[in-house]
């Protein structure tokens, strides 16, 4: 069965940085994979060169068998790929359900229809208020984003991904920075996930790390470590002395 | 009833909630319905200020364009004046020349024409920062400046004289009080301000909102930010040049001040005191900034722009957050006493 | 040709002198001072003060304007930029576009809306001749003094202990302040040095560029193009740029008058869609 994410060799270099070195992943279908690493290995680099926030220095990506190389940021969200953020970025002013029926609007190619109001197509607002639903966003969806506590301000990043429908989805860090006593929301949410969406996770989290997935890459200074399963990862000796710094074995 | 049944009657209760809720936001509130009720008023009841509030209407239409910009895509344009002055030129050559002798028409192919420049000119703040934005609305409008200087056909620093203004839709005359000449701009404004305020609750204008709070999001969820701004910057340069176009057909002239910097200056001057992001902004800056200019041009005749200057210097130093915050006892009284919610005067940049 | 070659020089380097202060403060404190303009202004204006009506020599009044206008800058950087530096570059260019008005406004009610000249010595006039050639002696002087103070600049920058000081505060303020640098102070002095140095390009560029209230309007777009197309990260950037610029617009208007000023403006907005940038800097746009 081909990949449905795949890089080849991907590369990206600062000047004189190699930040990712000859990347080259395959994920299939349906996947749970994470990519794990110590800090500074160059996850979210890889995440933005899947995304096209950075544009490699060489190497391929490819979506579903598609080159998406060369492919802006937004076209590829259109192609089936989405992403969240390890700090959130979202749009202070909106409210969930302004953010969460842009997400849906656009993807219903309704985002340049000038001459309705928003609200008026139904379908668009009900799969928004039941992305909001889901995500336990329901009572908060008509107050300012900015407004909100950070739990569920990291809900609303999550849903807002989700609510692209995406083939592919790509999570920075999910739990990250989420108090004690949210935590449980995002990783049920992250849970609850739809079987046939492909998942790429970042997680410095090993407990949601081990729970959730089905495979693990590591990733060291910009190259892949290791990759295997999540119990052979977790038993391979060199990963161990990776993270906590002792003189691998040869 | 299954549990599925439960939730999804309680989602299509929700939805219908979200759907009201939503239709209410956008729904015209009383305050709204005042203003404009007034605005007709005055026709009637200030016959003899018509010459002045005819300006009012042409600088709240110039300011509404720059709040498309500015509060709702958050460009910064220091050089907006380039399209109010290009539509006003338009609109002078076609009456002088007689290629359109219908004002109405002659407003409509002044605003596309700006449209077209707009378009054109619009891949240049797509690139750089907010500063490189700065200088290079600057120098378009600059370089519009001069093409208008050099060119014979503009009349260069006399400006375009001797234009004859037709009667609007073959009826109603420009007369010497400026009774047709207000009315035909409140009726622009009104019309204009009707689409704007369809276009920012539309989803299109979400998107708008939504890249200028965070550009980077609205790209990672599929939205062109590039083509939302050429967009924008399209109808906000088409409204400006209607509201040049409108200022030649009224004064039947048209000089060089159209395309000065000071213009573009007091168009963003304006949109600071209405505040920016709520359509409102601009008329009540209008307003505002015509009374004062009135008031002080009494005091000091030559010197105005000293006060100009200084009023700019004082809102800056005192914060637009703090001067909208002696606004909030007046808009939480009326948000109780309408029980609707108007929106914070929020700034872009 | 020559002659245009030198006036193109000699404008250039008036340019520079002025815009430098202006590159340096957008530099360093990201502040976007529209109102450099006015510094430049109140230079030319105190020269012709001094010269006209208190007869003081030309040579001397020079750094009397610098002085001038540098406490100036000193006195309105502590009590007004210093409030505007954390605010956000729309709110920093209505507050020095206020500055402008307000100066400009002010100096026609003092000094009143004609053209002023100063009375240039009579060894400043005219020209004398090289190789056959004509060159006018007051832009032999501007290009001398302005000459040296590029030259003097670069030496500040690179060799005093107040240059590094200067360069690590543009590359990195925080990082500066962790190791003790008074950042604070450097942009006093800073901004000081670039007002002043204004005022003295406008004392020197007074007979050549024109001087009356609308100075400081008429030249921002100059001063603008410098920073932009020089970039904010060195000297040598703006100093080209200004080179480029007076030349282009000296020659422009000579050869190909019917387009005048248009040759400028219209190589800005392409050099700023090439590279927003500028040509010469280094790193992300400001």
């Amino acid at each position: 069965m081909a990949p449905v994410l795949q890089t080849i060799d991907l590369q990206k270099r600062f000047g004189g940085i190699v930040a990712t070195n000859d990347v080259s992943l395959s994920i299939e279908k349906g996947a749970r994979h994470a990519l794990i690493g110590p800090n500074g290995a160059g996850k979210t680099t890889v995440i933005n060169l899947l995304t096209g926030v950075l544009r490699p220095t060489a190497g391929r990506i490819l979506l579903e068998g598609r080159d998406i190389t060369d492919l802006e940021a937004y076209k590829r969200v259109q192609l089936g790929i989405a992403r969240t953020f390890q700090i959130n970025q979202l749009f202070p002013d909106l409210t969930p359900l302004e953010t969460i029926g842009l997400a849906v609007s656009e993807r219903l190619g309704m985002g340049g229809q000038w001459w309705r109001l928003v609200g008026s197509k139904s379908d668009v607002l009900t799969q928004a208020v039941d992305v909001l639903d889901r995500f336990r966003l329901a009572d908060v969806m008509h107050e300012r984003t900015a407004t909100l506590p950070y739990g569920k301000q990291r809900l609303v990043e999550i849903a807002l991904a989700i609510a692209c429908r995406p083939h592919v989805l790509l999570l920075d860090e999910p739990a990250a920075g989420v108090p004690e006593a949210e935590r449980h929301d995002i990783l049920a949410a992250v849970a609850a996930l739809p079987k046939d969406v492909t998942v790429l996770l970042i997680e410095h989290d090993m407990d949601l790390v081990f729970s959730f997935a089905d495979r693990i890459s590591v990733l060291v200074n910009g190259e892949l470590f290791v990759e295997g399963a999540p119990e052979d990862v977790a038993r391979d000796p060199r990963v161990k002395a990776v993270y906590l710094g002792e003189e691998a074995d040869a | 009833m299954t549990v599925a049944d439960d939730s999804s009657t309680a989602t299509r209760a929700l939805v219908a909630e979200a759907s009201a809720a939503l239709a209410a936001r956008a729904r015209w509130g009383p305050l709204e319905i005042a203003f404009w009720l007034a605005a007709i008023a005055s026709v009637f009841l200030l016959p003899t200020k018509h010459l002045i509030l005819t300006e009012i209407a042409i600088l709240g239409l110039f300011a509404l364009s720059l709040d498309l910009l500015l509060g709702y895509a958050g460009i910064v344009s220091l050089g907006h004046a380039a399209f109010f002055g290009f539509g006003a030129y338009a609109a002078g050559l076609l009456a002088k020349y007689h290629v359109v002798d219908e004002p109405v028409l002659a407003l409509l192919v002044s605003g596309i024409a700006t449209m077209l420049l707009g378009f054109v000119t619009s891949f240049l703040v797509l690139r750089g920062s907010d500063l490189t934005r700065l200088m290079v609305t600057l120098g378009v409008a600059l370089v519009l400046r001069e093409i208008a200087n050099r060119l014979d056909i503009t009349g260069g620093a006399d400006g375009l004289q001797g234009i004859v203004m037709e009667p609007i839709l073959g009826r109603f005359a420009f007369d010497i009080f400026g009774h047709a000449a207000y009315v035909y701009s409140l009726v622009v404004l009104f019309l204009l301000f009707v689409v704007a305020r369809r276009i920012v609750n539309s989803p299109f204008g979400l998107s708008l909102r939504s890249l200028k709070g965070n550009p980077l999001r609205a790209s990672a969820i599929g939205i062109h930010v590039n083509g939302r701004l050429v967009a924008i910057y399209t109808i906000a340069a088409g409204y400006a040049g209607i509201a040049g176009a409108l200022l030649t057909q009224t004064t039947q002239f048209a000089s060089l001040s159209v395309l000065d910097f000071e213009r573009s200056a007091d168009v963003l001057l304006i949109l600071i005191i209405g505040g920016a992001g709520y359509l409102y902004g601009g008329l009540i800056g209008a307003v505002l900034f015509k009374l004062m200019q009135d008031w002080l041009a009494n005091l000091t005749p030559q010197y105005w722009q000293f006060w100009i200057g200084l009023i700019l210097v004082i809102i800056v130093l005192v914060g637009r957050d703090r001067i909208t915050s002696w606004t909030d006892p007046i808009r939480a009284f009326v948000q109780r006493a309408t029980d609707r919610v108007w929106p914070r005067a929020r700034e872009g940049g | 040709m020559l002659t245009i070659l030198f006036d193109g020089i000699a404008y250039g380097m008036l340019l520079f002198v002025v815009a430098c202060g202006l590159a340096v403060t957008l530099g360093l404190m990201n502040l976007v001072n529209l109102a450099h303009g006015a510094f430049a202004m109140a230079g030319g204006y105190i020269t012709v003060v001094l010269v006209n009506r208190l007869g003081v020599p030309f040579l001397a009044s020079l750094p009397l304007a610098f002085l001038f206008t540098a406490a100036i800058g000193a006195v309105l950087e502590r009590t007004l930029y210093v409030h505007v530096y954390a605010k956000s570059p729309l709110e920093q260019v209505l507050f020095t576009i206020g500055l402008v008005f307000m100066s400009v406004a002010a100096v026609d009610y003092v000094m009143g809306s004609q053209q002023q000249f100063v009375r240039l010595p009579g060894y400043l006039q005219g020209q004398i001749n090289v190789m056959g050639v004509g060159i006018g002696r007051y832009r032999l002087l501007i290009i001398a003094v302005c000459g040296l103070l590029t030259v003097a600049l670069q030496f500040a920058l690179a060799n005093t202990r107040f240059g590094s000081r200067l360069r690590a505060a543009v590359d990195d303020a925080r990082v500066a302040r962790g190791l003790g640098i008074n950042v604070n102070a450097v942009f006093a002095v800073t901004f000081a040095v670039g007002s002043g140095l204004a005022g003295l390009g406008g004392a020197l560029g007074a007979e050549i560029l024109g001087l009356d209230p609308t100075f400081p309007l008429k030249f921002l777009i100059y001063f603008l193009i410098v920073v932009t197309v020089g970039g904010t990260s060195s000297i040598t950037g703006p100093f080209v740029a200004s080179l480029l610029l007076g030349i282009a617009d000296v020659a422009g208007k000579y050869y190909v008058p019917t387009l005048g000023s248009f040759v400028i403006y219209t190589v800005m907005i392409v050099v700023l869609i090439w590279r927003p940038q500028g040509l010469f800097s280094r790193g992300t746009a400001r």
